[in-house]
């Protein structure tokens, strides 16, 4: 294997791996599953490759810098989730991930059938800006501000939400606006991401984003363990090479990939982290916990012990 | 002085069904008032009323003298009222800690941006917090089980930081939904001194519904008691367990009334 296609693979993944963060806040940390975020990466890809083509290309763009594509995606994505969400937050559970879906199937179509951006055919000239270093900064960035803001007051509110909805009203939490906020930062997060696919793969296409896509990040953050940063990085580095590793089984690797998905997930039913986090504090939680465990139940086992003896 | 809640004709229809007819009760600043009644009389969906849950039919909810009607939950969180529920609502998977820290949140003011670039504001504001969890737990006597995942606390534990979790937001009114059920007799006693002490220590005005008679009449200053959601009658312990239509309420009538 050449340096070139691990380096391929492992921007592919580092580019996965920011949708699926930003999915991570909304499904793993506030509890809203969505199957409609490849719909914001298209909206990233498209707006971020309008900025940076050059105006002479066919569809022709406004030839700027790659940094105004990555801010100017990302905000689009962000946008347009605004509204998505002003309709559809309010709906519950299973109802909310159904409108996703729909949502994400319509912004496909809407790029399917906009000639101006090439319609079903594509979107070639692309400029080749998504290096291995630029992924890899932005990854870690990406990281960091979520890990911030997951350890903040606002990311426990949002774990409220997840927890228990009415409690988390009844503790003053505003609901609504933290599901709200959540969905924005996953959608820039996901149009950054397809900003970055679209200068990678130097192509784009309306079918690069179907439903299948939005399956994937899903996937791989519930692979990953919901509720840990460090499942989704781990998720979308294995899930993202996994297929390519499996090529040597030619037309069955896809069947592999299923079936290494279900063993997983049979052996770890919360997912590789299962909630945890790979850090030195996630670790100190996790024995803290488990310390806290054992103390109580000897505890209460003198308790039931001394109270048969009164 | 005026009361701190201020009740008057609260009604609250579900379709055909009148869970709440009429119902006018104050409770006064710095008080202990409890809310009794048989089961299906309607304190909890008062209490759902109380906190915005639920939107009254028709009256009036007055919270020191201003109009709480219509606001969400989180809002009049916000203005200082709180509750716990009949059937435990923790947030199951953090820890004690974790779950008294959350409801913290309010005491804390720093943005997304302050947390994301974890600006000296917020890493202040966060000491804070931190350290006004610790000293409710500490003072509330969970602090052995800090790290405890809430899910796997005792029973009776989990009450208790259902309580802590609510002081933890600093109200001013805080609404008890059958603190004692579950509990044995021992228990029911240490939290009866439990809801003395924190309305002290906190100075709060509470409002409890319970179906532990001791407790009620043990801690109580007023007593409210509803049936078939209209209330029959209202006073001290004394007064309610004399009232005629409180027994026949709790104990039907007598067969001589019966057959007159």
């Amino acid at each position: 294997m050449s340096w070139t296609y691990i380096q391929g693979i492992l921007m592919l993944a580092g580019i996965n791996m920011i949708a699926v963060l930003g999915l991570s806040l909304l499904t793993g940390f506030t509890g809203l599953f969505s199957f409609g975020h490849a719909g914001f990466m298209a909206i990233g890809a498209y707006v971020g490759a309008w900025i940076s083509a050059s105006p002479a290309s066919t569809p022709a763009g406004l030839g700027l810098p790659f940094i105004l594509a990555i801010v100017g995606g990302g905000a689009a994505a962000g946008i347009v989730s605004y509204f998505i969400g002003r309709i559809s937050l309010n709906l519950k559970g299973d109802y909310f991930c159904i409108a996703t879906l729909g949502f994400g199937e319509a912004i496909r179509l809407i790029f399917n059938n906009v000639n101006r951006f090439g319609g079903a055919r594509g979107w070639p000239g692309v400029p080749g800006r998504s290096t291995f270093l630029v992924i890899l900064i932005a990854d870690v960035i990406a990281i960091l501000f979520l890990a911030n803001l997951v350890k903040s007051r606002h990311g426990r509110n949002m774990i409220a939400v997840r927890e228990e909805e009415l409690a988390a009203q009844i503790a003053g939490i505003n609901v609504f606006r933290y599901k709200m906020i959540s969905l924005i930062i996953s959608a820039v997060y996901a149009g950054v991401a397809g900003v970055f696919f679209a200068h990678y793969m130097t192509f784009i296409q309306p079918k690069m984003f179907s439903l299948t896509k939005s399956t994937e990040l899903t996937i791989i953050v519930i692979f990953g363990g919901l509720g840990s940063i460090s499942g989704s990085v781990l998720g979308a580095l294995v899930l993202t090479a996994l297929p390519e590793l499996l090529r040597a089984f030619e037309i069955w690797r896809l069947v592999f990939y299923g079936a290494a998905v279900i063993l997983i997930m049979v052996s770890r039913p919360k997912g590789l982290m299962g909630g945890m986090e790979l850090t030195p504090s996630g670790i100190r939680k996790v024995l803290a916990e488990r310390n806290a465990l054992r103390e109580a139940k000897t505890k209460l086992l003198a308790d039931a012990q001394s109270g048969e003896e009164d | 002085m005026a009361p701190i809640l201020s009740i008057r004709n609260l009604t609250k229809k579900f379709g055909g069904l009148t869970a709440v007819g009429d119902v006018s009760f104050d409770v006064p600043e710095g008080s202990i008032v409890g809310l009794i009644g048989p089961n299906g009389a309607g304190k909890t969906t008062i209490f759902n009323l109380i906190t915005g849950v639920y939107k009254p039919t028709s009256g009036t909810i007055e919270f020191r003298e201003k109009s709480i009607l219509g606001l969400e939950p989180y809002r009049i969180a916000d203005m200082g009222i709180t509750r716990t529920f009949q059937n435990i609502r923790l947030f199951k998977n953090l820890t004690v800690f974790e779950n008294v820290l959350t409801a913290c949140h309010m005491n804390a003011s720093y943005s997304f941006a302050e947390a994301i670039l974890r600006l000296p504001r917020f890493r202040t504001q966060e000491k804070a917090l931190v350290a006004k969890a610790e000293n409710l737990l500490e003072i509330m006597g969970l602090m052995g089980y800090r790290d405890l995942v809430a899910n796997n606390l005792p029973y009776g534990l989990q009450r208790r930081l259902e309580i802590v979790r609510a002081l933890a937001l600093n109200p001013v009114l805080l609404l008890l939904d059958e603190p004692a059920a579950g509990m044995n007799p021992d228990e029911t006693e240490q939290l009866m001194r439990l809801i003395g002490r924190i309305r002290n220590d906190f100075s709060l005005s509470v409002l409890v519904i319970e179906h532990h008679m001791d407790l009620i009449m043990g801690v109580c200053e007023h007593i409210v008691v509803l049936n078939f959601g209209e209330k029959i009658a209202e006073g001290t312990a004394d007064e309610v367990s004399r009232s005629p239509q409180v027994i026949e309420a709790y104990l039907g009538t007598s067969l001589e009334a019966a057959d007159a």
